[in-house]
């Protein structure tokens, strides 16, 4: 079982019976009154969105979901397309499905996929990936006072903060975890 | 290159940081306060059902100086203050650290109005005379005087409820929570004052009304950032709300404490006093405009 100090973004747990996901978390507390855990939770079945606080002492059943390994493949019109590659059946799962995971695909990528029948409702990420910085400022030379940032964007249109001598073209390590910037890939 | 770079990059942060506590040092110095230390781990804490001490040994991490503190007020110490790390188990979010640094300072024979008017004092100095400082969006005007707001004028303006039909503890937080912390003033620090006396088990009753205590929050930003009260000082009274919390407590499952008896002893000696807890974290967080507690400490308790 899972209790309140467990919750946090990302986190797969059973509520009303369903599957969901926390997709945005918050926890707040008056410095003399009770913690309120504020969650944003999505039903992976139905995709449903809503919001839900728990109080201390609450305590929470994981979602225990079959995995299986595929590879991705493309996007498309329908969504993102991922193949077995033993059996070379195909799944596709929506954008709303794979939520922002979706700026951590590669192309042949290998990631688990969370299955609820023959159903595909969400996908399990490598912890770190690669991804080809396509739009940061150049680097002023001179520039290297510890702990400089600047905004960067990725091949997959995810922009973060990255530090001052990352360039645009350049290969960085990304956290999925946290969407941060972990480290930079020597080629 | 830094092979750390999410430890690197708060540089900045962290000397803007250093510099805060030096001149808040500074600033209680000039008020003619004595800096003290006192035991980071002690038998016991003051028994509060909200707040959750960690266990180190047979004894606990305080959660807050306060005790040993007032203590030594009782033992005639007039004006003293403290900097240091406290901790509360299972605390952390984007304004919260399980382990944090706590500003305290107390004074004798004066009471909470004397402690809003330091606060305004203090971040005038810290600010450096600036009329307006910018977090997160909010323009915040530090114009003096702050303005006061009882917790009666604040849920007859925010919420659906009176604060007298409220008498549960976990019902009021809950609704500071939801209907009045959210509807606050963004663009000028305000004091919260005269809490009921569900809430505040330290602190004084109001001579003209007992069913409140005179307690205080400042909010700068709807942001929660310093507590203060003027002291109870009735040992038989400290005693029974002492043992009102630990009711709460163990009804709620938590394994029974002992009460603070040095505490309780030296009680009755401490006449007229107030005293306050201001989290340094988030003072830092306005003063570097950042959006979270993470940014502005050396680690956070992931990455330690």
């Amino acid at each position: 079982m899972y209790n309140c100090s467990d919750l946090k973004k990302g986190l797969k747990l059973m509520v009303d019976g369903d599957p969901h996901v926390i997709v945005q978390y918050d926890f707040t507390k008056p410095g003399k009154g009770q913690a309120l855990y504020k969650c944003k939770l999505r039903n992976m079945i139905t995709g449903a969105l809503f919001d839900r606080t728990y109080r201390s002492g609450e305590s929470f059943e994981p979602a225990h979901l079959e995995e299986r390994s595929m590879q991705y493949l493309y996007q498309d019109d329908t969504g993102y397309v991922f193949m077995d590659k033993k059996s070379f059946e195909q799944i596709t799962l929506t954008e709303d499905t794979i939520g922002d995971d979706k700026y951590f695909l590669i192309d042949n990528m290998d990631v688990e996929i969370l299955m609820f029948g023959e159903r595909g409702i969400g996908i399990s990420l490598p912890n770190f990936v690669n991804l080809r910085v396509t739009k940061a400022d150049p680097w002023v030379k001179g520039d290297t006072a510890a702990g400089n940032s600047k905004p960067a964007t990725v091949e997959t249109g995810y922009t973060l903060q990255v530090p001052s001598f990352v360039e645009e073209g350049g290969l960085i390590q990304i956290d999925t975890r946290t969407g941060e910037y972990a480290t930079r890939v020597k080629e | 290159m830094h092979h750390n770079w999410q430890l690197a990059r708060r540089q900045p942060a962290i000397k803007k940081r250093a510099r805060i506590l030096h001149q808040i040092r500074a600033f209680f110095f000039n008020q003619g306060f004595l800096e003290v230390e006192t035991p980071h781990r002690i038998p016991v804490n003051a028994p509060e059902s909200a707040i959750e001490a960690v266990a180190s040994g047979d004894w606990f991490l305080h959660t807050s100086p306060e005790l040993c503190m007032k203590r030594l007020l009782a033992a005639g110490y007039d004006k003293i203050y403290q900097i240091c790390r406290c901790w509360r188990a299972h605390e952390r979010g984007a304004r919260h650290l399980p382990e944090y640094t706590m500003l305290e300072w107390y004074h004798r024979g004066c009471d909470y109005r004397q402690l809003m008017r330091d606060c305004e004092q203090l971040l005038r100095f810290l600010t450096e005379g600036r009329e307006k400082i910018h977090w997160q969006g909010h323009s915040l005007d530090l114009t003096l005087p702050w303005p006061r707001l009882t917790m009666t004028e604040a849920f007859d303006r925010y919420s659906s409820i009176p604060l007298k039909k409220i008498s549960c503890p976990d019902h009021l937080s809950e609704r500071i929570s939801t209907d009045i912390e959210p509807n606050l003033p963004k663009n000028k620090p305000v004091f919260l004052v005269d809490y009921p006396s569900l809430q505040g088990s330290l602190a004084r009753p109001k001579a003209d009304d007992p069913a409140f205590v005179e307690r205080f929050e400042l909010y700068l930003g709807g942001m929660e950032l310093a507590n203060g009260f003027s002291e109870l000082t009735d040992p038989q009274e400290q005693h029974r709300r002492f043992q009102h919390e630990e009711a709460l407590r163990r009804a709620a499952g938590k394994a029974p404490l002992p009460l603070p008896e040095p505490f309780l002893k030296d009680l009755e000696h401490l006449g007229c006093a107030a005293g306050i807890a201001l989290g340094i974290d988030r003072l830092v967080m306005i003063l570097c405009d950042a959006s979270t507690i993470d940014d502005i400490v050396c680690f956070t308790p992931e990455q330690t």
